[in-house]
């Protein structure tokens, strides 16, 4: 995605997106961060930064573009694909395990503002980025957005995604029924929550670091 | 420096307080004048088991361990079986133990040195609150020459958090230990330092490595805990903040370095520290630093692999993977301290490096540097400081990756505006567009290379001392005993090299063949079973010489008695072959005498070197096979037909 923007940008391996970003802001509150990535990136390979980034909260906005499908190594299921997709070459019977529930993980493990949006829907989809990023703390959007190529099936979408009926919601009891009982494709700002964000102070209290020397002194 | 010392072990079961007794020996002895150093041994479960701490009191700086002890203090008689190998003890050497202490709790095992008893349990009832390993702190206190006050100071200091009752209680221990050693031998202890003005710093190689890592300029960890890395990780984490900085405990390896990427990209000097296993886990994404372009720093504080292995203890076998455990071409720095006090350089230039260079730094500390507690002259200020060639001005078109002169060029920092690039571990063009041209993966390959390759490293990729036609070449921990082992040599006369590498990647031919000129022997020192250091040495130089390899697995460090061993074997064996040259051409020279012999008798061979300055009985046929066999074959050949 930084390719497309006049932006500082990094490419870094699969599934460390998170933290990469999370070094990035720790060390240099003033920026404006962004991490983007799959679902296979950020919930299967990239799994425990999620759960912990979630956790700890930095001041930046996570983008998963979810198909449900491994797409550039050419088609296999994916932690959000179906248990009985069967197109998928390493698992021609389906996995017969349960999707992974992104929205939902993300709230127990402690995000601060959760969305889904769709990548047919692009001016809803920048006005909740917007949202997202200017919300403190560690911000999910998921963009539910069609592999055309591997899940065809997936055009549908456009036409089953719903906005959310109700308003976004900052009581994590409440988002969690709604999450749970959501069928995936519900669409709109899902949770703001209002945790204290993860920002270590950088201030220097010595003058130099020739005050350690005291410590190890005889 | 081979100097006058005392080396005291003090033995116990986890929980014993052996650590706490041995650091408060060595504080009140450097307190006193002297030098010395306590490293630690534990087993595998790192908090409980048997635990020992090992220390070594001169009159002058040292970092090896001696060929064996003066004293044990047992404090758990039975914990000492788990120790034997570790603690090697003379004839004389004293073991003091506590009989009726291994009546409950498992016997004293059969050791090689006189015993004598101490009821240090029981002395310890006899105060409220009191613990053996104070009654034993008092004893050797006393057997050492050490003033009781000169304890008081320092317990005062250590065990300040516990609280008055405690120290009041340890106190009483230490006072009762040091009466009760009344009737107990005394050793004479060495001299206390001759300058005792100069600036003396009680440090362990892991706070010696954060200390340099933060005078370099490192402001960002990120790290996950493991052993023996962490005590460096939890100095980090209370030093950091105190300069702006800040550490991170992250999920797992994986993300530490990522996030030290991360924050480097931004602009502050990062570094991470692990051990084998964490790192192993790293290397995909130190590829990452490399190709990307990314100053980054990783410590791995060995030990003994491979996967879990011993935690607690240490072995130089990670070379392999530093040196070769990148994917791809992936060239990159991999650097190591000579010694604790070195931590605290080779940490800061290994920061400087990267920096400069824009790659990683890979330093390769070990559980026997990181966890010595050294008293030690104070780390010389060094001028290495992070400094990143950053652009100060754009052209219309930033290239990132421009391949340019060096190889090194100048990196955008986050927010500066018209440097917007990608950073890209994909391979990429000079701009950072990702390419699959070949010729924009030679240009990048070629230009990551070089800029290591052509760097000036000075004198800092070793240490080099002494001269002669013998060197000794080793790296890391093993150099404290080769060191000493050379200093003992000199004394007797024996002037032998050291060489000891501290960059290892790059390798510099030159600057090795010019340490090597003159030497026609040469002994490898490692601590890997694989022999890791001698294979890297194979491949990446020439060395000229003949060539023995010293080498064996952790745990057990080198002595420095081993190693003149090697050494003096070696020479006997030379002067043997030499003898038998000597024989054979004076042989070929006079073949009419020659005939006039039915045989050669070993003893004519003896008697013919006898004239060379090392003693016979260094010559005398030994046991070992390999000494005896060239040479009998050699004479059966030469003997007249």
């Amino acid at each position: 995605m930084p390719t497309y923007l006049s932006t500082y940008g990094f490419h870094g391996v699969h599934g460390r997106a998170l933290a990469l970003a999370t070094g990035l802001k720790t060390a240099r509150p003033d920026l404006t961060v962004i991490a983007t990535g799959g679902d296979g990136d950020g919930f299967s390979i990239g799994g425990n930064h999620f759960l912990h980034t979630c956790r700890r909260n930095p001041d930046m906005t996570y983008i998963v573009m979810d198909n449900q499908v491994y797409g550039m190594t050419k088609g296999q299921a994916s932690p959000t694909t179906e248990p009985n997709w069967e197109k998928g070459k390493l698992t021609p019977m389906g996995t017969g395990i349960n999707p992974f529930q992104p929205l939902v993980i993300a709230l127990a493990s402690g995000a601060n503002f959760i969305a889904r949006c769709s990548s047919s829907d692009t001016n809803g989809t920048a006005r909740i980025l917007m949202e997202a990023i200017r919300h403190p703390g560690f911000s999910m959007v998921q963009i539910l957005s069609p592999c055309v190529t591997f899940r065809p099936e997936q055009r549908d979408w456009k036409h089953l995604l719903v906005p959310s009926p109700k308003e976004p919601t900052s009581d994590p009891t409440e988002a969690a029924r709604r999450l749970l009982k959501d069928h995936g494709l519900y669409t709109g700002i899902l949770y703001v929550g209002e945790r204290p964000v993860y920002q270590p102070k950088l201030k220097a209290s010595v003058a130099g670091v020739e005050a350690f020397d005291e410590e190890f002194r005889l | 420096m081979y100097c006058q010392s005392l080396s005291i072990a003090l033995t116990g079961s986890g929980g014993s307080g052996v650590m706490t007794t041995g650091s408060l020996l060595l504080e009140a002895a450097a307190k006193a004048g002297w030098y010395g150093f306590m490293s630690r041994s534990a087993g595998p479960q790192i908090r409980g088991g048997e635990a020992a701490a090992v220390v070594r009191l001169s009159s002058e700086p040292t970092e090896s361990p001696d060929d064996s002890f003066d004293i044990v203090l047992a404090i758990d008689p039975g914990s000492m079986a788990r120790f034997m190998a570790e603690i090697p003890l003379r004839p004389d050497s004293l073991v003091i133990s506590d009989a009726e202490a291994g009546r409950r709790g498992g016997e004293l095992p059969d050791v090689p040195a006189r015993v004598l008893d101490l009821p240090m349990q029981e002395l310890a009832k006899s105060v409220k609150g009191g613990r053996p390993n104070m009654i034993a702190l008092g004893a050797v206190a006393r057997m050492i020459g050490l003033p009781a006050d000169s304890i008081h100071a320092v317990l005062g200091k250590l065990l300040k958090s516990k609280g008055a009752d405690i120290l009041e209680a340890s106190w009483a221990c230490v006072q009762t230990g040091f009466a009760a050693a009344a009737d107990l031998p005394v050793f004479d202890s060495p001299a206390p330092a001759s300058e005792p003005c100069i600036e003396r710093w009680s440090i362990t190689g892991n706070e010696a490595a954060g200390l340099g890592a933060i005078r370099g300029g490192i402001r960002f960890v990120a790290a996950y805990p493991i052993t023996p890395a962490t005590e460096l990780l939890e100095w980090l984490a209370a030093a950091l903040p105190k300069v702006g900085g800040v550490l991170v405990q992250a999920e797992d390896e994986l993300a530490s370095i990522n996030q030290v990427i991360g924050a480097s990209f931004g602009g502050t000097p990062a570094l991470t520290a692990t051990s084998g296993p964490g790192f192993a886990l790293m290397s995909e994404s130190i590829g990452l630093a490399v190709c990307a372009e990314v100053p980054a720093v990783i410590l791995d504080v060995m030990r003994c692999g491979p996967s879990t292995g011993i935690a607690t203890k240490s072995e130089q076998s990670d070379l392999n993977i530093a040196l070769h455990g990148l994917h791809g071409d992936a060239p990159h720095l991999v650097v190591a301290p000579t010694s604790v006090t070195d931590c605290v350089f080779t940490t800061q230039w290994a920061v400087h490096l990267a920096e400069a260079l824009q790659t990683a730094a890979i330093i390769l500390s070990d559980q026997s540097l990181g966890q010595t507690r050294a008293i030690v002259k104070r780390p010389a200020d060094v001028s290495f400081i992070a400094k990143r060639r950053v652009p100060e001005q754009f052209e219309e078109t930033y290239y990132r990756y421009a391949v340019g002169d060096t190889g090194v060029s100048p990196m955008a920092i986050p927010g500066q505006a018209g440097g917007q690039y990608t950073a890209d571990g994909l391979e990429h063009n000079q701009a950072g567009a990702p390419s699959s041209l070949p010729e924009d993966h030679y240009a990048q390959l070629e230009k990551r290379e070089r800029k290591i390759r052509d760097f000036d490293y000075g004198q800092h990729w070793a240490d080099l001392e002494g001269s002669g036609a013998t060197a000794v070449i080793t790296w890391g921990s093993a150099t404290g005993p080769v060191r000493e082992a050379l200093s003992r040599l000199r004394e007797n006369g024996k002037n032998i090299r050291l060489i000891s590498l501290r960059l290892l990647a790059p390798e510099r031919p030159d600057d090795m063949a010019a340490a090597l000129q003159g030497v026609n022997r040469l002994l490898v020192v490692e601590q890997s079973h694989s022999r890791q250091f001698h294979r890297y040495l194979r491949a990446a130089y020439d060395l000229n010489a003949q060539v023995r390899v010293f080498n064996r697995p952790g745990p057990l460090p080198f002595r420095p008695g081993e190693i003149m061993q090697q050494l003096n074997d070696w020479d006997a064996e030379a002067e043997l072959l030499a003898a038998r040259n000597r024989f054979c051409s004076f042989n070929r020279r006079n073949t009419s005498r020659r005939s006039s012999r039915s045989g050669v008798p070993v003893a004519v061979i003896l008697v013919s070197s006898a004239h060379s300055p090392r003693p016979l009985p260094a010559c005398r046929f030994s046991p070992r096979k390999r000494l005896l066999s060239p040479a009998l074959v050699v004479l059966r050949g030469c003997r007249p037909t």
